[in-house]
């Protein structure tokens, strides 16, 4: 199909469709592998700091560790500011163009946006998951303490799958929003979905029906990983019926009971 | 009888706060002891000081005639031996009900997964929730919870058993199960601590039962005499109050 500068929108919209979809199915495609990457690693990064920025100290904890401790602190609460602060396109900037300077680093712009990207998220998850480990019970820590349970055993088997499953929407947005800001990686030239949707609107000077097209595949990213992860939460939550193992007539009955919610 | 834990010239402190004043007392094997007291007398506390959820200020605590406050012996292998069964329950919501039961024993234990099964199972039929093992901690009445939080304690084999005011969160019908599994356990030759507020049960099932008041322990007697004639005016002065309500 033919177009010129007298072609109705929609003929605009059906041509670039079909000529530059490999296009935005690229950018998409690394607009999600960053993201997702970025996602998980910031993740892993946020439940570390959260969890040693959780660790008791108390009096008898022996003076050398405490110090040692302060100063971890001391340094993760920095990286959680200096990264919360400022913004991602500029730290992208900053760092793709400081590594190359200072340490003669060349990272391909695909790396250079996974690591920003994780860094990032990695700042903000540490809160995230700082709050979710301290919204736990005390009880769950005193329970598990009473039968013997050392702080690490305590947080792996009890409370970080509890906190975790509580920072799940958190998680979900944080996943969502990166999605979305993996966007501003364009600067370093990442072939994310806005670099590609870039050119193609360059190419024909039709930005409108091509960004209305990128509108809606982020529209379609955000909206699937939403339900997926929602998804996952019920699947955690486990289901709201539970089965009796026999009964004082039947010992072999199985009796599904409604839970409460 | 042997003595499993003697506590000695215990002291703890909120801040400037003394909530245990100079506490003195032992426990021996297969003893009953029920701890009363109004609320703020230092009953709780002196029972998470025999489990260390509470450190004490100064004093000491044998186990066994060893000092467990000494760095030599490790708090998690003591607590593993002291049972502990809160007021709120505190079933871990991760976990179902068997799991709640065998976690322990698999993490602090090293028993195979197996074996705790086995275990577990005994003490949930024990406490009548052989029935509800897959369900979790939510989906479970009051009564149940702290059923289970008992043969999750009693699933570690502790040497004696604490109860934190084992029916106070719960609602009045749920009180008497919970009440007849604990009656049942004393009467198995179980050492128990119980603090609590129900005083029939303390003056059935106990063999010692302690009053404290004031961070100090007024009277440690038999429930005879505690309860009908006591020789402490304060204690009397207690009685009288919860007996009349």
């Amino acid at each position: 199909m033919a177009v010129d500068a007298d072609s109705s929108f929609f003929q605009w919209v059906v041509y670039i469709l079909q000529h530059y979809w490999p296009l935005f199915l690229r950018g998409a495609e690394v607009t999600l592998i960053i993201s997702l990457t970025g996602t998980i690693i910031g993740f892993a990064i946020g439940i570390l700091i959260g969890v040693i920025r959780t660790i008791p100290m108390d009096q008898n904890t022996h003076p050398l560790k405490r110090i040692l401790f302060k100063i971890i602190n001391f340094l993760l609460l920095c990286y959680i500011e200096v990264f919360r602060g400022t913004p991602m396109i500029v730290q992208a900037m900053v760092i793709f163009y400081g590594v190359a300077m200072i340490w003669g680093i060349h990272l391909s712009t695909f790396a250079a946006g996974i690591f920003i990207v994780s860094i990032n998220t990695g700042a903000y998850m540490a809160e995230i998951v700082r709050g979710g480990i301290i919204s736990i019970d005390k009880g769950q820590f005193e329970a598990a303490h009473a039968i013997g349970m050392t702080h690490s055993q305590t947080m792996s088997n009890i409370v970080l799958p509890q906190a975790i499953r509580n920072i799940l929407p958190a998680l979900s947005n944080e996943f969502v929003i990166n999605i979305k800001d993996t966007s501003v990686l364009n600067v370093i030239g990442v072939t994310e979905l806005f670099f590609q949707s870039k050119s193609a609107a360059g190419n024909n000077y039709r930005y409108f029906e091509v960004f209305l097209i990128t509108c809606l595949v982020y529209l379609i990213m955000t909206f699937t990983v939403t339900r997926i992860l929602r998804y996952w939460e019920k699947r955690l939550d486990g289901p709201s019926v539970y089965t009796i193992h026999g009964s004082q007539t039947v010992p072999e009955a199985e009796i599904k009971i409604v839970g409460r919610e | 009888m042997e003595t499993i834990i003697e506590i000695r010239h215990l002291q703890k402190f909120f801040g400037k706060n003394e909530v245990l004043k100079d506490i003195n007392f032992s426990v021996s094997r297969g003893e009953v002891v029920c701890i009363i007291g109004a609320s703020g007398s230092g009953k709780s506390t002196l029972l998470r000081c025999l489990n260390l959820l509470e450190l004490p200020t100064s004093g000491e605590i044998l186990y066994h005639g060893q000092n467990i406050l000494e760095q030599n012996i490790s708090n998690a292998v003591y607590r593993a031996k002291m049972g502990m069964v809160f007021q709120q329950f505190n079933l871990f919501n991760n976990l179902s009900v068997l799991e709640n039961c065998t976690v322990g024993q698999i993490k602090v234990l090293k028993r195979s997964a197996e074996e705790s099964r086995k275990t577990a199972m005994e003490y949930l039929e024990l406490v009548g929730m052989a029935q509800f093992i897959n369900a979790r901690p939510h989906q479970i009445s009051g009564g149940q919870k702290q059923r289970v939080a008992i043969a999750r304690a009693l699933s570690m084999e502790p040497e004696a058993l604490l109860f934190d005011e084992p029916t106070s969160a719960l609602d009045p019908e749920m009180v008497g199960e919970v009440l007849k599994v604990m009656k049942n356990l004393a009467r198995s030759g179980l050492t128990m601590l119980v603090v609590t507020h129900e005083m029939a049960f303390a003056r059935d099932v106990a063999h010692r039962v302690v009053f404290m008041d004031g961070g100090v322990i007024v009277e440690d007697d038999t429930p005879d005499v505690i309860f009908d004639h006591p020789n402490n005016e304060r204690t009397r002065v207690f009685l009288k109050r919860i007996l009349d309500d």
